[in-house]
């Protein structure tokens, strides 16, 4: 069947039901994708579990940053209606204000991020607060019925999922037979609620005894700004009418600041809200932990190039804010990692190693064999060890086995002493080496860190820490480095608490020597002429620079030295370790191009440059030119690039027909030569159109037969 | 007319006597009606233009440094194998509008034309440039301009003002000897139109030599700071250069003086189908390795990706053979989105009276949204693939629309892989519905033309057909009675008359209905205002009140289409 027609644009292909595939496809397209046909399976298995670990983790991490956001709310709410339950007369002295409990949750520019957020805050309020929880978004809105309609449906359905079967009458009552109004919306309140009352405890209890007799009715609006101003006041002013009869909360979705409440509603109608603001944690902070627990631990054993990292960071950073997106960017990249790298087998956990390297096959020998690392490896074995890594299958998995192990230490090392440095530099004024720990992860992964200048600036400056600053450092290293299970940094921790004890021996002494320090100074109190003050303190400058160091710098350097030696030896970058293409992700340039990707330039380079992408030496063209043999539609794109506002056709069409009938060196001189021919005619309408389609040009009513220009630049 | 100041003046600096002279010889010969006086403004435009171009090299190049380094920021580096063209810098993709002149165009046009073979393409900023650097060694170039200049005279035999320029033309000869018979060469016995037009170019000559002198004193300290503030002030003035005439300089000539018929749809397509692909088997390669992508494009489906195709050339013939190719076993779903009438609706139906065998209507699109994720929710054994051609045609590009589909898409059991074309398409999408989408981009440059996506299209250059229309004429003015259609016939022939008034307003109602009684057609006022009532029900006519409040009539139909409608009538009768 063909998908051409002229009166229709939707074609539906449905397969005889017999012919469909089964839906366990994915691992097959793996399979038959991938050139090296190896261990498809198996890889697929990995990819997969593996992505699920981390988005469990991803889920969690965000779970418990928003715990702290979300009791708060939950406290507000148990708050903002106790009056309502106990119907004291405290409450009718607010009623009179008619002041609906509002809550601003501002969340900040990442609007992809919201969704997961207001889907936990939802379950959280219909666990413990109320079961009447209506989430409202503005492009559902756009006129205040549309709201009422919206919102009682929620809430009314939500009634009976709460409700037992045996409410089969409620279920029958479709939100549209009810008019939509406030009134209709207190009297199913009432009669829920009295519903809840009268019914036995039984086995209703249960599952109610976490709300209260009347929980308060929760409208959320999930992106506050985008809702019509008219809409929100016109709601706001209603139910505050109502608010003595329903209980209602409502909570404020913003993105940007708090002030836009203001901005939207006029004074009038925001005095009926009572106001608090709560603020969800930054995007930063949420990015930097994720960073943390997904890449700065060897729980997972896939790792991300300096330059994949730096693109995540980089569109995180300059484009969207969004952690979900740097989540799916991690995802890609595990994805890509597992499909091209048939070696990506080996990229498990430690316990799995031993099994799967075992079980390569030849083929995959020789792929370990050609990775440029393990070459480098081979040439600096002696060469009996050589030949033998070369051919013989065994050794080589023997070997492979012990270097994957040795990676699988060295990240481990490495993380420790990365939080070790990290404290290290953080701490000092201006962050030479960056503020974040993942500055500090992409430094260490693109070169060694310790030949940069960035690193002499920070180690300088950590000569110059102050004695109690040092000391925090040192036990913040210590804790750091007693955390590791294995047993390589015993000797480092005991190093490091030699040199606390010291510290503190240091302050012992210090308090014995103070009395000889101040000799010099009383010299100074005692005299007041100025010439001798003068020499005094030029003298004091002398002996101060000559002065040999104290006990206390003496030993600030030997620690710096230490924890230089410990980075020195630990922090080596990730690309010089034999192996570590099989753990390591480092495709930038496919990643960067599949989520942000820039399709003007593409265009760009399409119709300027066509020898780009169409490998003819006759479309080969020095500087900024492009050859006249050019496809139609470069021609006719570089020849409008030449036109201003309005493109004159006849002028546009005899230009182009020019150029081609040159590049054709057909009979240009012949009689006919001012009579454009009817294939170049032809070739220049489509060319125009597909401008016209592309968008660079629209058709013009200005003038007669001209076209105007849409775009300035390119030329 | 021997000016030696003038000469000596033009022979030091080289690129001021060719370039003026040239776009003398040009202008003349392209479009003899223009004003001197306009000539002389571009000239004085382009010399400075060039001007500044030497001036602002190194500034452009501080700038290209400054966008790598933000190129490097985002870190693409890494030169991609694939040969993805993305990597240039934005500044030259996006930039303000310059000024043009109006001849530009046939200039380009002409260098393109001169450049066959040789693979130096003088580009036109470049030219003088060359020239002023070795004016001795600078044979192959003129040689090059004497072919271009023989080639135009060729052309100026046919020209309107042949006398003056065959004059002129008979020149190059000596030319191409001794630069110093060049100025000589025309100084013969012109008119005074001409000798004013000389005294232009030579008075055009000095100033660009005085503005050259200006510029180079500058010490070497404070060159950059200069530039810098000059480039600015260029800007500044290029831009209200380009903003500032609101009357667009562009020629008066039309399509109609070209003595060539427009070609209808039919006969486009014919000398299209027979016009050779250039560079088949290059584009054959370029679309073999992206059809190389398409299980990986299937497992990012299946992963909960969404597809999006970008890059010059139409991408239907991919996404067809990906479809014919990978989807045969599955249900999908081919949305072509360059249909002309295709709306959201459209496809919400098709997806659920076809895909979901569900009969009924729904209330809104945003119900039937729902309606649809409720069930491929419910039954998790559903899966439907979407391919969309053109997502950013006219009709699908709208907020609501793009909307409904994003949401659509971001239902894990549905697929889809879309392709873009327009430049500005990105802009349709905001943060949230990108998050929707869940893209992942990938450029398939293919260079096939669009033949499907602009086959719908009301191309300028294209005559509509009317074939259409006049079947449907026929159609209705069967059903009519004999007195209509004498009635219709009568404005039709009075429009046919008058077709070569452009500015016909059409038969005013007076005037018709007194032709209508003469043609014993109606009897009175009324019964002619009736039938023409029914005409209009039928869109055949059109009114309009013209100044003076008189009604005009019209038959919205262009003039070959009621020709071959009074043919036809002619055969019934």
């Amino acid at each position: 069947m063909s998908t051409c027609s002229v009166s229709k644009g939707c074609f539906v292909f449905k397969p005889s039901t017999k012919k469909r595939r089964l839906s366990d496809k994915t691992a097959h397209d793996f399979r038959c994708t991938s050139n090296d046909s190896e261990d498809t399976e198996l890889r697929f298995v990995t990819c997969q579990s593996l992505w699920n670990q981390i988005k469990s983790e991803t889920e969690k991490i965000q779970e418990n940053l928003n715990k702290q956001l979300l009791d708060n709310l939950v406290s507000f709410l148990s708050r903002s209606h106790s009056d309502f339950q106990e119907k004291t007369t405290e409450w009718t002295c607010r009623m009179k204000f008619r002041e609906i409990p509002t809550a601003a949750l501002v969340l900040g520019v990442n609007v992809t991020d919201h969704d997961l957020t207001f889907r936990g805050l939802s379950d959280v309020l219909q666990d413990n607060i109320t079961p009447y929880v209506a989430l409202l978004e503005a492009k559902d809105c756009p006129g205040i019925k549309n709201l009422m309609q919206k919102l009682m449906g929620q809430l009314m359905k939500c009634d009976i999922d709460v409700d037992s079967l045996e409410d089969e009458d409620c279920v029958q009552v479709s939100q549209n037979r009810i008019r939509c109004s406030m009134p209709s919306l207190i009297s199913w309140y009432d009669s829920v609620t009295k519903k809840t009352d009268s019914e036995t405890p039984s086995k209703k209890r249960n599952s109610s005894s976490r709300h209260w007799q009347s929980p308060p009715v929760v409208v959320i609006f999930r992106d506050m700004e985008s809702f019509t101003t008219k809409v929100l006041q016109d709601f706001i002013v209603i139910s505050s009418q109502h608010i003595h009869e329903l209980p209602l909360v409502l909570i404020f979705g913003i993105a940007t600041s708090p002030m836009i409440i203001h901005r939207l509603l006029p004074h009038s109608v925001s005095s009926l809200l009572c106001i608090e603001l709560f603020q969800s944690l930054s995007c930063k902070e949420h990015l930097s932990t994720i960073i943390d627990k997904l890449l700065l631990t060897s729980r997972f054993p896939f790792k991300l190039g300096e330059k994949v990292l730096q693109v995540l960071i980089n569109i995180f950073l300059y484009h969207d804010f969004s952690v979900q997106n740097f989540i799916k960017g991690f995802q890609l990249c595990i994805v890509e990692h597992f499909y091209s790298q048939p070696l990506s087998v080996l990229c498990c956990h430690l316990a799995d190693i031993k099994k799967r390297v075992y079980s390569l096959s030849h083929n995959q020998c020789e792929n370990i064999r050609r990775l440029p690392s393990f070459r480098r490896y081979v040439e600096k074995q002696e060469s009996g060890k050589q030949i033998e890594l070369l051919t013989n299958d065994s050794f080589l998995k023997e070997e492979t086995e012990k270097l994957l192990e040795d990676l699988h230490v060295y990240h481990e090392n490495y993380v420790r002493i990365l939080r070790c440095l990290h404290v290290f530099t953080s701490s000092l004024p201006k962050y030479p080496l960056g503020k974040q720990i993942r500055e500090l992860h992409c430094a260490c992964l693109e070169n060694r860190v310790w030949e940069t200048e960035e690193y002499e600036s920070s180690l300088q400056l950590a000569r110059m820490l102050n004695k109690t600053d040092l000391v925090t450092i040192l036990q913040q290293c210590v804790e750091i480095l007693m955390s590791s299970s294995g047993k390589e940094f015993d000797r480092a921790v005991g190093k490091l608490k030699e040199f606390l004890t010291q510290f503190q021996n240091l302050e012992a002494e210090a308090s014995q020597e103070r009395d000889v320090s101040v000799s010099p100074q009383k010299e100074l109190q005692k005299k007041t002429d100025l010439y001798h003050l003068q020499k005094t303190l030029l003298e004091l400058k002398e002996s101060r620079r000559s002065k040999k160091l104290t006990k206390f710098e003496m030993l600030r350097f030997e620690v710096v030295d230490y924890i230089d030696s410990l980075v020195r030896r630990y922090l080596v970058p990730a690309d010089q370790r034999t192996l570590q293409e099989i753990v390591y992700f480092n495709g930038a340039a496919v990643l960067r191009g599949h989520l942000n990707a820039a399709p003007r330039t593409a265009l760009h380079t399409a119709l300027n440059n066509p020898h780009w992408y169409l490998k003819n030496q006759a479309l080969r063209c020095d500087g900024g030119g492009i050859s006249n043999k050019a496809p139609d539609i470069c021609i006719v794109y570089k020849l409008h690039l030449e036109c201003g506002r309005l493109i004159n056709l006849v002028d546009w069409l005899e230009a182009f027909s020019t150029v081609v009938m040159a590049a054709e060196e057909t009979n240009a001189d012949a009689a006919s030569s001012d009579q454009v021919d009817d294939v170049i005619h032809a070739r220049f309408i489509r060319a125009v159109s597909e401008l016209e389609l592309l968008g660079f040009i629209k058709p013009s009513k200005q003038k007669t037969d001209h076209v105007a220009r849409l775009t300035w630049g390119g030329c | 007319m021997s000016r030696p100041e003038g000469m000596r003046g033009s022979r030091r600096s080289l690129q001021v006597k060719f370039v003026p002279d040239e776009d003398v010889l040009r202008h003349i010969s392209d479009d003899a009606g223009t004003k001197v006086r306009k000539d002389k403004a571009q000239l004085s435009v382009n010399v400075k233009r060039f001007v500044k171009k030497l001036e602002n090299i190194s500034d452009n190049e501080a700038q290209e440094i400054l966008e790598e380094n933000y190129v490097a920021a985002l870190g693409i580096c890494a030169q991609d194998p694939v040969g993805n063209g993305s990597n240039i810098s934005g500044g030259e993709v996006y930039s303000f509008q310059t000024p043009k002149r109006s001849n530009k165009m046939a200039e380009l046009a002409s260098q393109l034309a001169q450049t066959p073979e040789k693979n130096v393409s003088p580009d036109d900023s470049k030219c003088p440039e060359k020239m002023a650097k070795t004016p001795q060694s600078s044979s192959n170039f003129m040689w090059a301009e004497i072919v271009w200049k023989c080639n135009l005279k060729k052309k100026e035999f046919v020209s309107s003002t042949p006398y003056r320029l065959r004059k002129r033309l008979a020149a190059p000869d000596p030319y191409l000897e001794s630069e110093s018979e060049y100025s000589a060469s025309c100084s013969e016995e012109e008119d005074e139109d001409e000798q004013k037009e000389v005294s232009t170019v030579l008075s055009d000559q000095k100033t660009p030599a005085k503005i050259k002198a200006a510029s180079t004193p500058p010490p070497r300290n404070s060159l950059t700071k200069k530039n810098k503030e000059q480039k600015m002030g260029n800007l500044v003035e290029e831009y209200f250069e380009a903003h500032s005439s609101s009357k667009v300089l562009t020629s008066d000539r039309t399509l109609q003086k070209l003595r060539k018929r427009r070609l209808d749809q039919q006969t486009l397509h014919d000398l299209l189908k027979n016009a050779p692909l250039a560079y088949a088997a290059e584009i054959r390669d370029l679309n073999q390795q992206h059809e190389s992508l398409f299980s990986k494009w299937m497992l990012q489906l299946h992963l909960g990706f969404n597809i999006v195709l970008y890059g010059l050339g139409s991408k239907r013939d991919l996404l067809e053979k990906f479809r014919t190719s990978l989807l045969q076993d599955s249900v999908h779903l081919v949305v072509n989105g360059y249909f002309p009438s295709i709306t959201v609706r459209s496809i919400l139906n098709s997806i659920t009276e076809e895909v979901l065998d569900h009969i009924g209507t729904f209330r809104s699109p945003l119900d039937q949204l729902e309606f649809i994720t409720k069930r491929f929710k419910e039954d998790s054994s559903l899966e439907l693939y979407v391919l969309i051609h053109n997502l950013d045609s006219q009709m699908l590009r709208g907020e609501r629309s793009q909307q409904i589909l994003a949401q659509l898409s971001s239902l894990p059991s549905i697929y889809l892989i879309a392709s873009i074309d327009h430049i500005n398409a990105p802009l349709m999408w905001d943060q949230a519905k990108l998050s929707l989408y869940n893209w992942l981009w990938y450029e398939t440059t293919t260079f096939n033309p669009y033949v499907e996506e602009t086959s719908y299209e009301n191309s300028l250059l294209v005559q509509q057909s009317g074939s259409l229309a006049l079947s449907s004429l026929m159609h209705v003015l069967h059903s009519l009675t004999l007195n209509a259609r004498g009635i219709f016939r009568l404005l039709a022939q009075h429009q046919l008359e008058k077709k070569d008034n452009p500015s016909y307003p059409g038969l005013s109602f007076q005037d018709f209905y007194q032709q209508c009684r003469e043609a014993f057609l109606v009897n009175s006022d009324l019964t002619l205002r009736a039938q023409l009532t029914e005409f209009r029900d039928h869109k055949l006519i059109r009114t309009k009140r013209g100044a003076d409040g008189v009604e005009y009539l019209l038959i919205p139909v262009d003039d070959s289409t009621l020709t071959d409608f009074l043919e036809k009538e002619d055969e019934d009768v």
